[in-house]
């Protein structure tokens, strides 16, 4: 099972000196395995934009964000940047699922199979929930049909656990059950 | 589509909002439940009831499913539990499934699984009786 990336909201600002007693805090939210990297990623992030590093800064919190109803399925867009083999692209993808953590996973998991692009390569600039009638890629949009059915085709039945496996089975299988 | 298209139609059991599948895969298998919503090809979002079914609401793979033929009607996309309790108590869906073969065959082995040897030795007379009653009968008619 490949890690599972958590939001984290990272908050941090550069240390107070005496010219400079109480500096900006600047939050980020971010995915990340773990605090750890949460706050690596907040640091690398952050001294692209702002004049500050993690020796000259502080870390005020960390905390994880966790998915406020998990009852319902929502729509979840990503605004991506990612680097390929031949140059950096931006991209917009879309995933139906119940949670922003498990939404991101797949992300990853799909960009690593549809490009080929490992987790560093991948830069999170904005992740949403997405009303339906907002959403732009027909594979999210064929779920929006209330009226929606489908059947399931091919049925490969397996054994309900280890324990009822057989190795020899009398009869064929059948993959039409409907 | 045409008429005669419909009256051909192949797949009669749909994963849509309403349909009671039952598990077939992991800790619950066996049990049934009630697709509320449809995740995306491969998942949906199912609940027992709860106080019904003892499944809770949770998204499932569709390969850890089986399609019944009973449909819950009118029931709207992510209903809530109420109204889902609602629905199953008016149109008598647990009576209807129970009175399915499908599941009066799994209650049937459930049951014989769970024999004891000397519940096994009753079977074994009961069996052992029937048979004389149908070879007196045979032997009469001879």
């Amino acid at each position: 099972m490949s890690r599972q990336m958590k939001l984290y909201q990272v908050v941090g600002r550069k240390a107070p000196t005496p010219t400079d007693e109480n500096p900006e805090a600047y939050r980020m939210k971010l995915f990340a395995p773990n605090e750890m990297m949460a706050k690596s990623r907040f640091w690398y992030f952050m001294h692209q934009m702002r004049k500050m590093k993690k020796t000259t800064g502080e870390i005020l919190d960390v905390n994880e964000i966790y998915e406020k109803n998990n009852r319902y399925v929502k729509n979840f867009g990503f605004w991506i940047k990612y680097n390929s083999r031949s140059g950096t692209h931006n991209m917009y993808r879309e995933y139906r699922d119940v949670t922003l953590n498990n939404a991101v996973n797949t992300l990853y998991n799909d960009m690593a199979g549809r490009h080929r692009s490992r987790n560093k390569s991948i830069q999170i600039i904005k992740s949403a929930t997405v009303a339906s009638k907002d959403c732009k890629r027909p594979g999210t949009m064929g779920i929006h049909n209330n009226k929606l059915k489908f059947p399931l085709p091919h049925r490969i039945m397996r054994p309900a656990s280890k324990q009822v496996r057989s190795l020899y089975n009398a009869n064929r299988p059948s993959t039409h059950y409907n | 589509l045409s008429f005669i298209y419909f009256k051909t139609m192949v797949f009669t059991r749909f994963v849509e909002v309403g349909r009671v599948v039952v598990i077939n895969f992991g800790p619950d298998a066996g049990k049934i439940a009630t697709i509320i919503d449809i995740v995306d090809g491969k998942r949906v979002l199912i609940d027992g009831p709860q106080s019904v079914t003892g499944i809770h609401r949770q998204v499932i793979g569709v390969r850890r499913i089986s399609l019944t033929d009973i449909v819950v009607a009118k029931l709207p996309r992510n209903s809530t539990q109420k109204n889902l309790l609602k629905a199953w108590t008016e149109q008598n869906t647990l009576a209807t499934w129970e009175a399915t073969a499908w599941a009066k065959k799994t209650k049937a082995k459930a049951a014989r699984a769970n024999t004891s040897d000397f519940d096994r030795f009753k079977i074994m007379v009961a069996k052992k009786q029937k048979s004389k009653i149908i070879s007196d009968k045979l032997a009469q008619l001879a």
